[in-house]
């Protein structure tokens, strides 16, 4: 049971006193609608280092993309860009398919990266529920609980993440990613530390995301049993795009190529 | 090039002029005499120090804007003049009080006010030497320069403010009161050429930002051909290993 | 979502975090308080050098102690980059910087709550009388101070010598609103204590100047 002072406890009284403009109740977010990414002449260059270099790239809604590429390839900067996080230094980057101008598009925006975005000197419950509260859902606190279940954390939902071994703090940072129902969902080596119990729940949530039509963008540099799932791959090297599955002649064959690839080198 | 060179000539010529003027030509100051002369380069400074900041918040500004690492250049060519021009106020003003008054310093709300711009574009620059990402370096020291340029007109009414209430000696009595008018043209002379200086200064330190900037690319651009060019070769040497 | 609500959410996240170690209050008002003390070897608190030199000593004490307790503001974000977290979430990013200011607004005004009793004390100066009016003082200078503070610790957060580079960007811009809290402070301690209305008027207007420029520039001090 966390401890409140009278100060904190008025705020959030003020905080879920407004009235809320917020999301239906469909399983993944507004109907009927999916979200593409579109790059179009992308650079990104952090000084004299450049990251991604002329990047034009298309994923259409509701596709599965593994994103492969050795450290360094650009896959991580590319990943945060479609999260919003940082502006190409030249080129364009857009979200397509949303529902209207005046929505926030980052409410359908999900992303686990390498850091876990979690508040270590906050509970498991505290934490998601902050972030259910950010992103307007309506019964912040019962959504929070929820993912706890689902994610198998619900036994520490009151202790601190400071307390949570690797594969905790995993599977609770894709828990958070998860809470809003993003129609885009963007992971960044989502698998890395995370237990069996972990990975076979990680597993089983992508094939259902994927069945709700849900766009998924996986970088990971690992064999994957969840590269199974990708209907496209696309290769980086040195910033540039190498291969891409949905360009090539059978992109079946290239897919297969590609993940026995990864394979051999993970 | 050339007009460069022209520039820096004019410059030079003009501060020859103004040392001699303000020497020679202007007239002996009753009270003070010769220490007074000083003022023909200390109130020139203290104009040009607001220039050179005020050309500074117009490059802050413009880089919030657009981007263009330009304006970064323009940023830090005229806040490294700018801090000069009033150390050169902050020293001449004490080596004046002092044979005149007996103190070398007062917290009138003139010199208060031009010691903490000082140190608010002194901070700026050190800003700048702690933050090692070229963009962000660029990116906060325009937010802090704006900052900074809002509060100089702060600093200054609440100095202003104060010293009515706690009135103090003021050293630069001379702008409000009658001035000859010889001394006027020779101040006017001498404010003409530490404005060229000023121009000629940060024109400079602009151009070696802007070399420094691009030595950095030309450089980048050298070692990663190099990177390629192995990486190619790897690549090649790959497929031939598969095939 | 509105941007005050998001900042309450994030304010009640920021009073949760700092109520559960306390770590930043505790150290703040005892680092006031040494600050406090100390200033009493360098004059003797009489009453009527008390009234003189007690308002200019008291605010720097709380200068000092908020550039230091500015500082975590920012920085503890970075540990698990949770600041992106909330850059990904749909709201506005003056939200993250209201929500910071108001937390630390708190948290100052906590320590001044303690401070200036014990102040009154150590130094036998009686606000009695003026408190009301001294509160209206004390909280439009920490709101300047506060407001300046916060956006700067959002760039000394990415800086190396961030502890020392943080008083050193903020105390010059903040002389004008030391200068109008100290008088204000005073004129409330003089033998006929009175409200003095141009200084808290140009308190406000300084509150004013940069919280518009906060509000202008935040998405240039939150992007990556």
């Amino acid at each position: 049971m966390t401890q409140r002072s009278a100060i904190s406890f008025v705020a959030e009284q003020i905080a879920l006193g407004e009235p809320r403009a917020n999301s239906q109740p469909s399983e993944c977010g507004p109907a009927g609608n999916s979200i593409g990414i579109a790059l179009e002449s992308v650079e990104k260059r952090f000084g004299s280092l450049v990251a991604l270099r002329n990047i034009s790239l298309k994923i259409r809604g509701g596709e599965f993309v593994a994103l492969l590429g050795a450290n360094g390839a650009g896959k991580t900067t590319l990943l945060r860009m479609a999260a919003q996080l940082m502006k190409p230094t030249t080129g364009n980057v857009a979200l397509t398919g949303t529902t209207s101008k005046s929505e926030d598009v980052r409410r359908f925006v999900g992303f686990v990266g390498h850091s876990t975005f979690l508040y270590e000197e906050m509970s498991a419950e505290e934490n998601l529920h902050l972030f259910a509260q950010l992103y307007g859902l309506s019964d912040a606190k019962a959504r929070a609980a929820e993912a706890l279940t689902a994610c198998g954390l619900s036994s520490r939902a009151g202790s601190l993440v400071r307390t949570f071994s690797r594969g905790m703090r995993q599977r609770l940072a894709i828990a958070r990613a998860l809470l809003h129902d993003p129609r885009l969902l963007l992971l960044d080596e989502p698998a890395a530390g995370l237990d069996r119990q972990g990975l076979a729940w990680f597993g089983t949530t992508l094939e259902r995301l994927r069945a709700e039509g849900c766009t998924i963008v996986m970088s990971t540099h690992a064999r994957n049993e969840s590269l199974d799932l990708a209907t496209r791959a696309v290769s980086l090297a040195a910033g540039r795009i190498e291969r891409d599955s949905s360009t090539e002649g059978n992109p079946t064959k290239m897919l297969a190529e590609l993940r026995s690839a990864q394979g051999g080198e993970a | 090039m050339k007009g460069r060179i022209a520039l820096v000539l004019i410059a030079a010529a003009l501060m020859v002029f103004a040392g001699y003027a303000a020497l020679y030509v202007a007239p002996d100051e009753k009270t003070m005499h010769a220490i007074q002369r000083i003022f023909y380069f200390h109130v020139p400074s203290a104009i040009c120090s607001f220039v050179a900041f005020f050309v500074v918040f117009i490059a802050n500004f413009a880089y919030l804007g657009t981007r263009q690492p330009k304006w970064d250049w323009l940023g830090v060519a005229g806040a490294e003049v700018g801090v000069v021009c009033s150390t050169i106020v902050l020293i001449t003003g004490p080596i004046w009080a002092h044979p005149v008054w007996g103190i070398w310093w007062t917290w009138d709300a003139r010199l208060t006010s031009t010691f903490v711009m000082w140190l608010l574009y002194t901070a700026y620059l050190l800003l700048r030497g702690f933050l090692d990402d070229p963009q962000r370096k660029a990116m906060f020291s325009a937010v802090f320069g704006i900052f900074a340029f809002l509060d100089v007109p702060l600093v200054y009414f609440s100095n202003r403010l104060w010293r009515t209430q706690h009135p103090q000696p003021v050293i630069l009595g001379g702008s409000n009161s009658g001035l000859d008018p010889v001394m006027g043209k020779v101040l006017l002379i001498s404010f003409v050429a530490v404005l060229c200086i000023t121009a000629v200064l940060i024109t400079d330190r602009y151009r070696l930002e802007r070399l420094r900037s691009e030595f950095d690319e030309l450089r980048f651009r050298a070692e990663s051909r190099e990177a390629e060019r192995a990486s190619k070769i790897l690549h090649a040497a790959r497929e031939a290993r598969v095939e | 979502m509105t941007t005050s609500r998001a900042a309450a959410i994030l304010l009640a996240k920021e009073l949760r975090l700092e109520f559960r170690t306390r770590e930043l209050l505790t150290t703040t008002v005892i680092f006031a308080l040494v600050v406090v003390v100390l200033f009493s070897f360098a004059f003797e608190p009489t009453a009527a050098e008390s009234r003189r030199y007690g308002p200019g000593l008291l605010w720097i004490a709380f200068l000092f102690a908020g550039s230091l307790m500015l500082n975590p503001s920012f920085a503890r974000e970075q540990s698990n980059e949770t600041l992106d977290a909330l850059r990904m979430a749909p709201i506005a990013p003056f939200a993250i910087l209201l929500g910071k200011m108001l937390a630390n607004f708190v948290f100052l005004a906590v320590a001044e709550a303690i401070l200036v009793p014990v102040f009154a004390v150590l130094y036998n100066v009686s606000f009695s009388g003026v408190a009301g009016r001294l509160i209206l003082v004390l909280g439009l200078g920490t709101l300047g101070l506060v407001i300046t503070g916060t956006v700067f610790s959002a760039i000394s957060a990415h800086a190396r010598m961030r502890e020392l580079l943080l008083p050193l960007l903020l105390l010059p811009i903040l002389t004008p609103l030391l200068i109008a809290s100290v008088e204000a402070t005073a004129s409330l301690l003089a033998e006929q204590p009175e409200l003095d209305r141009t200084w808290v008027a140009f308190l406000a207007g300084f509150d004013i100047v940069f919280l518009t420029a906060s509000w202008l520039m935040c998405d240039y001090l939150l992007e990556e």
